[in-house]
């Protein structure tokens, strides 16, 4: 057997005294792609972090570590500086953020090359410019005076690539790469990973939530949970007989079921013409306005009671817009009409008082609620301010109800955000929601922060309540597994125009557009 | 004191803790809330009057009570004067008087002075006595308490009209903000100074008058850090939420945007007070200020540069802003750290990091 490239022994990683890995041990060939799979804040990326000393100065990492022949654990800073960026390669997560905005594409790629090869001016370029064809990016001559707010997340990402590639590492540490980008471009960029790994015969380190990913894309499985190693193994076998009953209830995580059938009636909702446009700047002082962006285009739908309508699209498709302007939180154009009253002709104190029949559940479930309350506070806000007439007791009454309605003990009331989890908060969100009776919900992605097993305790949550107190929901999600399992209808959103809408199934089974064709392609779903 | 602590938020009890960490900071705090708080009670410390006086068996009060030299036996129907030493011989055969630690006020000037003004420092007037024969340390006490008095009043008046001006820009956003920043910016082109000469010219300055003119200027350095604040914060999402909820701006403003805002605020607080007195005392020293007699700092650094010959002036008024300032700007930096979140990371850090060494 050959050496490994990677030997990672006992590992061990702890924060002032708590410690969040223990005696984590694996090994990794050239040429081999390793996913360590596992949820947030099971310790993934907080070892492969620790094994290449990137972690912050209270962390404490012991245990052994080789690279080929040369012993991690004892190296100095100094000597650090020549393998990170030269025999290791690094791609994260977010390629929003890893780019520095103030630097062109060339010279950020350029300096890892300064930095360890001491190529410089035309050699530099040249070779900046091979790296950016290698990650089949087009145009790269015009890429390499780009500024990094001119690329799309998909070539962000690409760049990233070309960095972390740029010195031929041994060893590239992938650090959920794809996760950031629509599915679509996720597929590409790993497929891209996988040639270049081919190519330079590279080993891969791949750290990844998405089993559905891991499972296309990876030789090896590493599954990890509370900082431990729950199995490792050959994909195949773990997907096929998994060991642990982690991995077994990770593998069966996957949101399923089907919302309850309804009875045709009248719609609750509907839309008629809706359509979002935004002003653009003028470019110059007496060039003229140029025309509006157009976020959505005018569009008709209607929601009956207790249906759920699910919008699906990609990042920038116009979906986050045409919720806000049904919730009259963005002006718009056209008609909206909820029972028998036009909303979209209200104003000021009329619309407020029509507020708390629709009601909006974020995304993210971190900024959604205010830190510096406590979650009665939370809770109740909207309550205390459409019905100022309820005491205190009654209050206290109706927050305990919500609170047990949406799964959470009554002694959170007291309590601060900070101390839930993701799930948790999003179900204090969803409390808040449904406090106030609302026909409406508009979910804008309520699970997409959120865990696999997580998210499927959410969307059961949800189509209980729907059940429970006939709500109308308006979904909003790009993840067709949790969209199948929550919509009876859905309608399929590209660039702000509705490219498709029908019955959930009809749609998922046999998609008429090309776009929607290729979203379904890239999902992978289990039919 | 523990209910108390347990009813704030984490995040406010961790602040609290990473600004009593700061000893600097703390050990400032108390001393300069000690200082104030003995200077509200300055008639009491430094006067002209007794406090009682037992007279042929009567209680007299003259700190609250003007009572005339009659009561005393003295000649004429006038207000008592204490220091006169036919009365207090009087006293002294009658009675008795307690006197305050300092039997001067910052107004009275000493008739019994044995040697000419200004005076150095004796054991009559331990600080000595400006040039015209007053006595130094009690117009320092009474000095120290205008001066807080004065920042204390324009900061929480500034704070008040600059969270206002400012949360409304940022916001309501657009059209609002655009006019607003034009019209602060002009504001913020008057030359406060030259306004305050001016004005000097047709009135005559008091405590308000002054206060008011600074006030209409000094709110302007806080609307830039609420408006930012307030502009980061309406797109939040659980601001969003609450509107969505239904919610009328007001309450919006006041429950969600406010209490985030205010951290940033909070911090420029120490600075916006330090930079108020020093105004005040450079009024001061110009002539500019408050009238002539009010016990005003500026007023004493003057005096010190009129009178080389009378060092104690000039020393007397330097430690005084000296030691008040700097203990302001202890607080406000231990304040603005206990606020930074990247200190407070640092502090929990360092005991590992030695750890990790060890």
């Amino acid at each position: 057997m050959p050496n490994p490239l990677l030997r990672i022994e006992n590992l061990t990683v702890a924060f002032d005294d708590v410690s969040v890995v223990h005696s984590l041990s694996l090994t990794l060939n050239a040429g081999e792609t390793l996913a360590i799979v596992g949820e947030s804040g099971s310790g993934k990326s907080v070892s492969a972090l620790g094994m290449v000393n990137l972690l912050p100065s209270n962390a404490i990492v012991q245990g052994e570590r080789w690279l080929g022949d040369t012993d991690l654990s004892t190296l100095t800073q100094a000597l650090w500086n020549g393998v990170r960026g030269n025999r290791i390669g690094f791609i994260f997560q977010e390629p929003m953020t890893s780019l520095n905005p103030l630097h062109r594409i060339g010279k950020q790629i350029g300096e890892a090359l300064r930095l360890h090869q001491g190529l410089r001016g035309q050699a530099a370029r040249q070779r900046s410019k091979a790296l950016l064809e290698q990650v089949q990016l087009p145009r790269p001559e015009e890429l390499l005076d780009a500024w990094p707010h001119q690329l799309s997340g998909g070539q962000r990402q690409r760049v990233m690539i070309a960095m972390a590639i740029a010195n031929n590492p041994a060893l590239l540490i992938a650090d959920e790469p794809t996760t950031a980008l629509d599915v679509t471009v996720q597929q590409e960029i790993l497929t891209l990973l996988r040639e270049l790994r081919d190519n330079h015969g590279m080993g891969m380190l791949f750290i990844s939530h998405d089993l559905n990913l891991v499972r296309r894309h990876a030789d090896r499985i590493c599954v990890m949970y509370q900082g431990r190693i729950q199995e490792i193994g050959p994909v195949e076998q773990v997907f096929q007989h998994p060991q642990s009953d982690y991995t077994k209830a990770l593998l069966a995580a996957e949101p399923e079921g089907r919302p309850q059938p309804i009875e045709p009636s009248l719609p609750l909702l509907s839309a008629h013409q809706l359509s979002v446009s935004f002003k653009r700047p003028k470019t110059g002082l007496f060039k003229r306005q140029p025309p509006a962006f157009v976020a959505v285009h005018p569009t008709d739908f209607h929601i009956a009671p207790g249906e759920t309508l699910g919008i699906v699209g990609e990042s920038g498709s116009g979906k986050t817009t045409l919720a806000s302007a049904v919730m009259r939180l963005v002006s718009s154009q056209g008609e909206v009409t909820l029972g028998d009253d036009r909303l979209s002709n209200l104003t000021g104190n009329d619309l407020r008082r029509q507020r708390h029949r629709l009601q909006m559940v974020f995304q993210d479930p971190y900024g959604a609620l205010s830190p510096r309350m406590p979650v009665f506070d939370i809770v109740s806000e909207g309550l205390r301010f459409h019905y100022p007439q309820l005491s205190h007791e009654e209050v206290t009454q109706r927050v305990n109800q919500t609170l047990y309605e949406v799964g959470l003990p009554e002694s959170c009331a007291a309590r601060y955000p900070h101390e839930f989890s993701g799930g948790q908060r999003q179900r204090i969100a969803v409390a808040r929601a449904i406090i106030l009776e609302p026909e409406l919900l508009v979910l804008d992605e309520p699970t997409s922060a959120l865990d696999r097993t997580v998210q499927k305790q959410l969307v059961t949550l949800l189509r209980d309540l729907q059940a429970r107190r006939q709500l109308s929901y308006l979904f909003i999600s790009h993840d067709l597994a949790v969209i199948r399992a929550m919509a009876h209808r859905i309608m399929v959103l590209k660039d702000g125009k509705v490219v498709e809408q029908g019955p959930c199934l009809d749609v998922l089974s046999a998609p008429q557009h090309a776009y929607t064709q290729a979203l379904i392609a890239a999902a992978h779903l289990t039919l | 004191m523990a209910t108390l602590t347990s009813r704030l938020s984490p995040i406010t009890r961790r602040r609290l803790a990473a600004f009593k960490a700061n000893r600097r900071a703390w050990v400032s705090l108390w001393l300069f809330t000690a200082l104030f708080v003995l200077s509200l009670f300055a008639e009491l410390i430094a006067n002209d009057k007794p406090i009682v006086i037992q007279y042929d068996g009567q209680w007299y009060v003259p700190l609250l009570v003007d009572y005339p030299e009659t009561e005393f036996d003295g000649f004429l129907p006038t207000r008592t004067d204490y220091l006169d030493p036919f009365i207090q011989q009087q006293i002294k055969d009658h009675g008795w008087a307690l006197w305050p630690a300092i039997p001067y006020s910052y107004q009275t000037l000493d008739m019994n002075m044995t040697r000419p003004s200004p005076a150095p420092p004796d054991s009559r007037h331990w600080l000595g006595t400006d040039d015209q024969g007053r006595d130094v340390l009690a117009r320092v006490i009474y000095g120290f308490r205008l001066s807080v008095a004065f920042a204390l009043v324009l900061t929480v008046g500034s704070l008040v009209i600059g969270v206002v001006v400012g949360g409304v820009q940022g916001y309501f956003g657009g059209k609002v903000d655009l006019i607003g920043q034009r019209v602060t910016e002009i504001w913020s082109g008057l030359p406060v100074l030259f306004l305050l000469i001016i004005l000097a010219s047709f009135v005559q300055p008091g405590f308000w008058w002054l206060l008011g003119i600074m006030l209409l200027f000094s709110w302007l350095g806080l609307v830039d850090i609420v408006r930012a604040e307030f502009l980061r914060a309406r797109n939040l999402e659980y601001v969003r939420a609450a509107k969505a909820m239904g919610l009328p701006s007001r309450l919006i403003m006041w429950r969600h945007v406010l209490p985030n805002a205010m951290v940033a605020t909070l911090t420029f607080i120490p600075f916006l007070f330090t930079g108020a007195i020093g105004t005040l005392t450079a009024l001061d020293f110009l002539g500019f200020g408050l009238p002539p007699g009010a016990p005003s700092l500026g007023e004493l650094a003057a005096q010190g540069k009129n009178n080389l010959h009378a060092p104690w002036l000039g020393i007397t008024a330097f430690m005084t802003l000296a030691i008040m300032l700097s203990l302001l700007v202890f607080i406000g930096e231990g304040l603005r750290d206990a606020f930074d979140p990247r200190h407070v990371q640092q502090r929990q850090a360092s005991p590992a990091q030695e750890t990790h060494h060890a």
